[in-house]
């Protein structure tokens, strides 16, 4: 068992409703899923019932490029179940136009700069459930 | 606008353990009753602030005895629905369908066995995508806060030096407030050498968590006149809303609703900033402040830290700001504590820190993720 493994255990873990299933799905596979509009195009995050650019009903889930560029990060000192003390929170934007919050792994906070170039990889935080994070793009 | 704030009741704040929301919520309503020289049975409208406390619901016009009303709602906008109430109390006053309007905040976050982060870092079932924010440790306000104040510090050069000025001035004000939860004197080194929470923020760029009530009664313009206090009145009550906030192109937490809101308040009140005399913004972190000063247009966007680092938001100095000390040093009662201090400005009551001139005073709200805002501008003479 690794060191951590007893920590990671208290983490919450996400459960999957109607609307991410497709999410989960596709980072289960290793996908980026990211739900599309299928009138317009535009891409959103993280679930709407309908389009926000168009208000097409026409949705659809489509792979992302996995691409991400860092908008901002957050360091949290605080002191959390399954969290080791300080860990980042990072927000990053994809090129498909959406942004959303996640965890930098691969690197500390140190070496995190806004606007760098990061790439998608996938967590398996339960047996059931893996979530995407992102690590520096080489 | 036809409506006045003729009462205000603030309970003791803090620490004060054993008591349910509602229990304060009736102590406060009392003491605004009291304040206004009114009798429960005047009151015929009630607008509680929903803010997920199981008391703050329709049921608390039981809890409190009220009867007859002819208005009743849980008005729920976050940080911003103080403004929120007092708009839809104003219109209501305005249109006739009430007479004698409660506000009332109230919330129990603080056990005495659960620190004050735990407290609001609520940690609900983590269904669907929102669901990461659990997997990703993103627990409670402050790393969605602090990762706008990293984006901020990023485009402008904002320094976490700068939002301590902001803290410092506020606890200076606190000072001279009885209520304030905060006593000690702070310094910027205070600020500087106070722990991490959420990197960028410092302990004292977050608002403290408290436990009580506050009250507000509002009735029409004329009746305010004839009642124990002096009357303040509501020149405008606006709230804008931007949208949605995870779009490439938008930068939602350096550009937020108190642009929008505030432009049309100013307009509503026939006002330009500089008319304004005090103002009691949303404080939930200094970096709040911060980016609500710009959005007001009180300097230019990005140049709020250098704007704020001279001290002019504290005690004698060119802008009063959160002239009880605010969330951040007095009490933490959403936008309530903005709201109670504009009250007590404008009446002319703050005592020894009253500002000496305050015909017209500014009360801000803030929600979400600066995705609510709510511009209240206030004044003791009728427009």
């Amino acid at each position: 068992m690794p060191p951590d493994a007893n920590v990671r255990s208290q983490r919450p873990v996400p459960t999957p409703d109607e609307a991410s299933a497709p999410f989960f799905a596709g980072a289960a596979r290793g996908e980026l899923m990211l739900q599309r509009c299928g009138a317009c195009g535009a891409f959103m995050w993280p679930v709407r019932p309908r389009c926000v650019e168009c208000f097409s009903g026409d949705l659809e889930w489509a792979p992302a490029s996995g691409r991400a560029l860092l908008y901002s990060f957050a360091v949290v000192h605080q002191r959390y179940p399954g969290f080791d003390e300080p860990y980042v929170v990072a927000t990053v934007e994809t090129p498909e136009g959406v942004r959303f919050n996640t965890s930098i792994v691969g690197a500390g906070p140190e070496e995190l700069e806004i606007g760098m170039a990061l790439e998608v990889v996938f967590d398996p935080i339960s047996a059931d459930v893996v979530v995407p994070k992102f690590r520096p793009a080489p | 606008m036809n409506a006045a704030v003729v009462g205000l009741g603030i309970t003791d704040m803090g620490k004060i353990y054993g008591r349910s929301a509602a229990d304060f919520a009736a102590e406060a309503v009392a003491l605004a009753l009291d304040d206004a020289g009114l009798r429960k049975s005047d009151i015929d409208g009630l607008l509680i602030n929903g803010n997920g406390n199981v008391d703050m619901e329709p049921r608390l016009q039981m809890a409190l005895g009220f009867e007859d009303l002819t208005m009743l709602n849980v008005m729920s906008a976050a940080g911003s629905t103080s403004g929120a109430m007092v708009q839809y109390a104003a219109l209501a006053l305005d249109a006739g369908v009430v007479s004698h309007v409660v506000l009332v905040y109230a919330d129990t976050p603080l056990k005495e066995d659960v620190g004050a982060a735990a407290a609001y870092a609520r940690r609900g079932a983590w269904n669907g995508m929102n669901g990461l924010r659990g997997a990703y440790g993103e627990f409670g306000g402050n790393p969605p806060y602090a990762l706008a104040a990293r984006r901020h510090m990023h485009l402008y050069g904002t320094t976490s030096e700068q939002l301590g000025a902001i803290a410092v001035a506020q606890r200076k004000w606190a000072l001279m407030n009885p209520r304030a939860q905060m006593t000690k004197p702070m310094t910027l080194e205070d600020h500087q050498s106070s722990r991490l929470v959420v990197d960028p923020f410092h302990l004292f760029d977050c608002c403290l968590v408290s436990n009580g009530a506050v009250a507000v009664i509002m009735t029409t313009a004329d009746r305010a006149k004839n009642l124990r206090q002096p009357p303040v009145y509501v020149r405008a009550a606006t709230q804008a809303a931007p949208g949605d906030n995870q779009r490439s192109g938008r930068d939602p937490g350096i550009h937020t609703g108190a642009k929008r809101a505030s432009e049309l308040a100013f307009s509503l009140a026939g006002i330009t900033r500089h008319d304004v005399d005090v103002l009691e913004l949303y404080d939930c972190y200094t970096y709040t402040v911060l980016v609500t000063l710009e959005d007001y247009g009180y300097c230019a966007k990005g140049e709020g830290g250098a704007f704020v680092e001279d001290g002019k938001l504290g005690p004698g100095g060119s802008l009063p700001t959160n002239t009880g000390g605010g969330q951040l040093s007095s009490y933490y009662m959403w936008g309530f504590t903005p709201l109670s201090e504009a009250v007590i400005q404008a009446r002319g009551q703050a005592g020894e820190r009253q500002v000496e001139k305050n015909d017209i005073v500014l009360a801000s709200g803030n929600g979400g993720v600066l995705n609510y805002h709510s511009t209240t501008i206030l004044s003791k003479h009728a427009a």
